[in-house]
Order: structure tokens, then C-alpha cells, then sequence
């Protein structure tokens, strides 16, 4: 606790630019802590990168931390092409864009009917919802993976015949397990709505529909925003689910189907090191754009109202 | 409060039905029928395919007294929830602490640290490789050092935890430094004036208002001990020191040999454990709810 600076200083002081305030031991040691924890959090990033700028031979031997001889971009073509990950990323378009969107829907009408109408048990039904979202994956994965396998599906829809192995099968899941999230946080938010806007609409005779598509969502932009940042990345890095209820290598989403650029005897790292920042670059890019939905999203539901 | 309940015309209730009728059955048909549904197969010799033969209490029996991977699993677990909740989740703490007053580059710091939250598990799990491995690892490589650090069962646990903690660190502290955020000012200079220093002042007043938030981040962290998979399984599927419940679980149904009745046996346990959490933590949201 020696970090801790000296007790708030007086108001004149702290009414002065940051830059003209004298300059105390305890506030650069604080710097310094953050500077290293900083550091300490960017490395092993950046030294995913650096790998894989780098010609594995290179690597192979003098070890990733040294000083390059060459640097090169061909692993990010081999990864791109060698390992088809064009196709994976559509396999994870093809699942989370329909996933994101039919889980903010599903959990937007079922908050508004849990926050805004009076119907019975709406109490259970949020407390059902909620814990469901807190199980682990794992408790529910055995009959899980039976039932999927039970399921038919037209041909057109999954070529195995059944919700094993199929996209509607993955998205259904994230629906599922992620909607209770979603519920929660949107019923909480939804709270905060005044009563007022929807007793006019009732005096003028609006159903149910209409004050939950016309009146209630469109107030609900901000968390929708920040939630669907929020879901976009954990579908998108989800990894389980696709390991457990897919069987064909094609068809999964591009994190599950980063373990294929492992060989079968040898594993080119710097090969990987290019496949994992290609993997990662999305939800960074998501990250950096949306920057404050994002952290709006992690901290929703922290903080009531 | 008083609105008055008016009658819904048909049409109202019909896309109440639909509406509320669609999410029960996908929340009850994927994820609460299964898993009262992995109860009842904990008790079964079920592999996958043939008659299902009830079996009692074996299975747990066999967990207990033949199956060595599941004390590992447990003592893992259990591991894996101390360090994020006595090491990981106190230092996010601090971090939000320390980054809450104004600071330049605050903005920098921040980012830097949950930047590995948007990442997934596997590739974190990656990235661990090339930090720890034992031959071209860059631990290794700066300190010299000939360990390894992946392979070694009795010390792989704890360097994947702190691969692990490097994700958890970041969710903590953005969610602490909202917390912080809406910590009312008066409070702060109100223990300044009667004289507390700064670390009384956090200890006996800001710390008590977060109390809401120490929930979340309490269940949070539990939730993701117990979640725990990617990671461990991105390096070397969950074997030798890395082993998990929930590695124990995928392993029993996808592996060669199907044991589902036994893999169930195991997320039962799971359950239990998690079950307990959720409970608790529920039934204080829902009463300070009702406040």
C-alpha cells in the first residue's frame, strides 16, 4: 500500500493545469507501477506479433526474444490462404450475425413483457432466465449433444440431417445461453423508462406490440448498442460450443478452427502466432471502434439505472 | 404506480404467448431440460448408443474412489477460484483504484489492461504458449532459466492461472472503475475533512458503497473458475497438471470412449457447485430489488 498518494490536495492546487503541479516521489513511483503493468499486459501481445512477422527457421534458432534478421508478412498470406480462413471467418458470420441479432430481439420482448406489463410469474420467469445464463456450458453439454444429434433438419438446412453439425444448431445455443444475459439487463434498463410515455400510448389504445417495437425499443438504443458489441465478441470467441456440436473441420467458426493450423507433427508457432492475430483482429477492431459501448457493456448491470 | 391493469385484447395476448412462449421453450428445451436431464443420466451406464441401464450411485462412487484425474480436477478448481479471487480480482481492485483519479495517460493504462478482454480463451492460450514454452519461450529466453513450464504437472496450473488472471485482471477493474465513477464526491471529502486518510477513507467509506458491485464481481469471478476450459484445453486439451471438471466432462462424451452417463456423474458435480453460487447470488439481487 505504499502507492497510495497523499490525501486529496487542497482545492487551489487541483484547480491548477496537471502540468504545473509539483512534481511528488509517490507520483512517479505511481507511474512507474502503471507503466509496467502496462507493459506487462501489451507484451505478450506484441510478441504474438512479432512472432509472426518472423521466418520460423529464424525463431527455431535464436529463440522468439531476439533481434530479427528478417521480417516478413508471407505467414499472414499462408494463413490466409493455406488455411482457408476466409471461409471460417463466413462460418462465424454466418452464426453470430443471426445470433446477436435473434438473441437482442427474443431478450428485448421478453424484458419489455417482464418490465413493463403486469402478467404473472414474470418474477420466476426473469430468476429462471437470469441462473440460466450462469450455469456452466458443461453442466448441460452431455444431453445437450444427444438431443442435437435426435433433432432432424432438412437436408438443405444441415447435411448430417440433424441439429448436430449444423449452423442453426450453434446459433440456437448461443440464443439460448445468452439471452438470459440479455433479459436481464434490458428488464433493469427498461425500469428506468417513465411509466408515463406508455400510459399515453394505452390511452390511445396501443397493443402490446406497438409499445414494446415503437415506444420501448427505440429508448432501448444504448444498451442495445453496447450489448450487442458485447455479444458479437463472446459468440465470436466462443469455443466450446463448436468443439462440442460440430464434426466437420469446414464448418467451423474461425477461433475453433485456429487448432487446424497446428500440424500434425510439427507445429509451426510463428504460422499459429499469424493465425492468432489474424483470429483476434476483429474483436479488436470492434474494440477500438466501440470503444464505449463496449465498456458500457461490461459494466452494465454493475451499476443499476 | 397506480396504472390500471387494463384488459389485453386478443391480439395482445396472442403475441404475449408467442413472444414469451418462444423464449421459454428455447430456455427450458436447451438449457434446463438438459440439465436436469444430465441428472438423470449421472445415474446410468449410458454410452451414447443402446439400452440405458440405471446404476444408482455408481458412477459417483467411481469418481471418488477410481478416478484419479477427478481429485486433480477438483483441487484445480479450486486453485483456479483462490488465485482470481485472492490475487486477480483484489489486484483489478487496486488497479481501478489507482486509475480513478485523474491521471494523464489514464486513458492508455486502461486500455492496456482489458485490451486482453476482448480476446478469446484459446488464443490467450496461445499466447501462453509462446511466453512459457519451454525451449523458445520467452521466459525462459530472458531469465535463463531451462523450465518447463507447460509440461511440468506440478507447476503448469499456476502459470496458466496467471495467463488466465491476465484476462479476469482487466474485467475487474473496468467494471470496479464504473463502480468508483459513480461513488458520490461528498462521501470522499466528507472522510477527508473528519481527518481519514486516503486509505481509510477507501476502506471504511467508498469500499462499503460498492457492496453491489462486489457481488457482480464476486460472482464473476466464480463463474469463471468454474467455466474455465478454453484456455487448458487450447494447450494441451486439459492432461497432465491441467486437468479441470469441465475438462473432465467434454472429454467423457466427445473423446473415443463415450461415457455419458459417467461424464454426466461429472457435471453434476458442477452443478451442485455452481448451483450453490447462483442461488445466493441471485436471491440477494432479487431482495434488494424488492427494497
Amino acid at each position: 500500500m505504499t502507492l497510495t498518494a497523499p490525501p486529496a490536495a487542497p482545492p487551489a492546487e487541483s484547480q491548477r493545469s496537471p502540468s504545473r503541479r509539483p512534481v511528488r516521489p509517490l507520483r512517479i513511483l505511481l507511474h512507474v507501477f502503471l507503466v509496467l503493468v502496462a507493459l506487462g499486459w501489451l507484451v505478450p501481445l506484441a510478441l504474438a506479433v512479432y512472432a509472426s512477422l518472423r521466418p520460423y527457421e529464424e525463431t527455431a534458432r535464436l529463440g522468439y526474444f531476439s533481434l530479427p534478421e528478417h521480417l516478413t508478412l508471407d505467414y499472414y498470406g499462408e494463413a490466409w490462404s493455406q488455411a482457408e480462413l476466409p471461409r471460417y471467418y463466413l462460418n462465424t458470420l454466418i452464426i453470430v450475425i443471426p445470433g446477436v441479432l435473434i438473441t437482442l430481439f427474443m431478450a428485448s420482448f421478453t424484458a419489455f413483457a417482464i418490465a413493463r406489463l403486469r402478467i404473472p410469474g414474470r418474477k420466476t420467469l426473469l430468476i429462471v432466465f437470469t441462473a440460466g445464463n450462469l450455469l456452466p456450458p458443461q453442466v448441460l453439454i452431455t444431453p445437450l449433444y444427444t438431443l442435437y444429434t435426435l433433432i432432424p433438419l432438412p437436408a438443405w438446412l444441415s447435411d448430417s440431417q440433424s441439429l448436430y453439425d449444423s449452423y442453426l444448431g450453434l446459433i440456437l445455443i448461443h440464443v439460448a445461453f445468452q439471452f438470459g444475459f440479455c433479459v436481464f439487463v434490458m428488464a433493469n434498463f427498461m425500469r428506468t423508462i417513465p411509466e408515463e410515455i406508455s400510459e399515453a400510448a394505452l390511452v390511445d389504445g396501443a397493443g402490446v406490440w406497438k409499445r414494446y417495437w415503437r415506444l420501448t425499443l427505440p429508448l432501448c438504443r444504448p444498451v442495445l448498442a453496447a450489448l450487442s458489441t458485447l455479444q458479437f465478441t463472446w459468440m465470436y470467441n466462443d469455443f466450446l460450443w463448436a468443439l462440442v456440436l460440430m464434426s466437420s473441420g469446414d464448418k467451423l467458426p474461425v477461433t475453433s478452427a485456429l487448432n487446424n493450423l497446428r500440424g500434425q507433427f510439427f507445429t509451426d508457432y510463428n504460422l499459429l502466432a499469424a493465425g492468432s492475430v489474424l483470429v483476434a483482429l476483429p474483436t479488436l477492431i470492434v474494440f477500438q471502434l466501440l470503444h464505449k459501448q463496449f465498456v458500457a457493456g461490461l459494466t452494465l448491470g454493475s451499476t443499476k439505472g | 404506480m397506480a396504472v390500471k391493469t387494463r384488459r389485453y385484447s386478443g391480439r395482445d395476448v396472442t403475441v404475449l404467448v408467442i413472444g414469451l412462449g418462444v423464449a421459454v421453450i428455447v430456455n427450458v428445451g436447451l438449457i434446463w431440460g438438459p440439465t436436469l436431464a444430465s441428472i438423470g443420466l449421472s445415474a446410468t451406464d449410458w454410452g451414447g448408443i443402446g439400452p440405458i441401464e440405471w446404476v444408482g450411485g455408481q458412477n459417483y462412487h467411481d469418481l471418488a474412489a477410481e478416478y484419479p484425474p477427478f481429485w486433480s480436477a477438483i483441487r484445480n478448481n479450486v486453485l483456479w477460484l483462490g488465485f482470481l479471487g485472492l490475487i486477480a480480482t483484489p489486484f483489478g481492485l487496486f488497479c481501478a483504484v489507482l486509475l480513478d483519479r485523474r491521471l494523464r495517460l489514464s486513458r492508455f493504462y486502461q486500455s492496456a489492461l482489458y485490451m486482453p478482454v476482448v480476446l478469446s480463451l484459446a488464443v490467450v492460450g496461445f499466447i501462453a504458449q509462446l511466453v512459457y514454452s519451454s525451449d523458445y519461450g520467452v521466459l525462459n529466453a530472458v531469465t535463463g532459466l531451462t523450465v518447463d513450464w507447460l509440461g511440468d504437472s506440478s507447476i503448469n496450473i499456476w502459470v496458466v492461472m496467471v495467463a488466465a488472471a491476465w484476462r479476469h485482471v482487466g474485467y475487474v477493474m473496468i467494471i470496479y472503475l464504473a463502480g468508483l465513477k459513480a461513488v458520490d464526491p461528498a462521501l470522499k471529502e466528507a472522510a477527508a475533512i473528519d481527518g481519514a486518510n486516503e486509505r481509510q477513507a477507501f476502506f471504511r467509506v467508498v469500499f462499503p458503497t460498492l457492496r453491489p458491485i462486489n457481488v457482480i464481481v464476486l460472482v464473476i469471478t466464480v463463474i469463471e473458475a468454474l467455466r474455465a476450459f478454453d484456455i487448458v484445453y487450447a494447450i494441451n486439451k486439459g492432461r497432465n497438471g491441467l486437468e479441470l471438471l469441465s475438462v473432465l466432462v467434454t472429454e467423457n462424451i466427445v473423446g473415443e470412449a463415450s461415457r455419458i452417463g459417467f461424464g454426466s456423474a461429472i457435471a453434476v458435480v458442477l452443478l451442485v457447485i455452481s448451483l450453490g453460487f447462483i442461488v445466493t447470488y441471485l436471491s440477494q439481487l432479487f431482495r434488494e430489488e424488492g427494497r
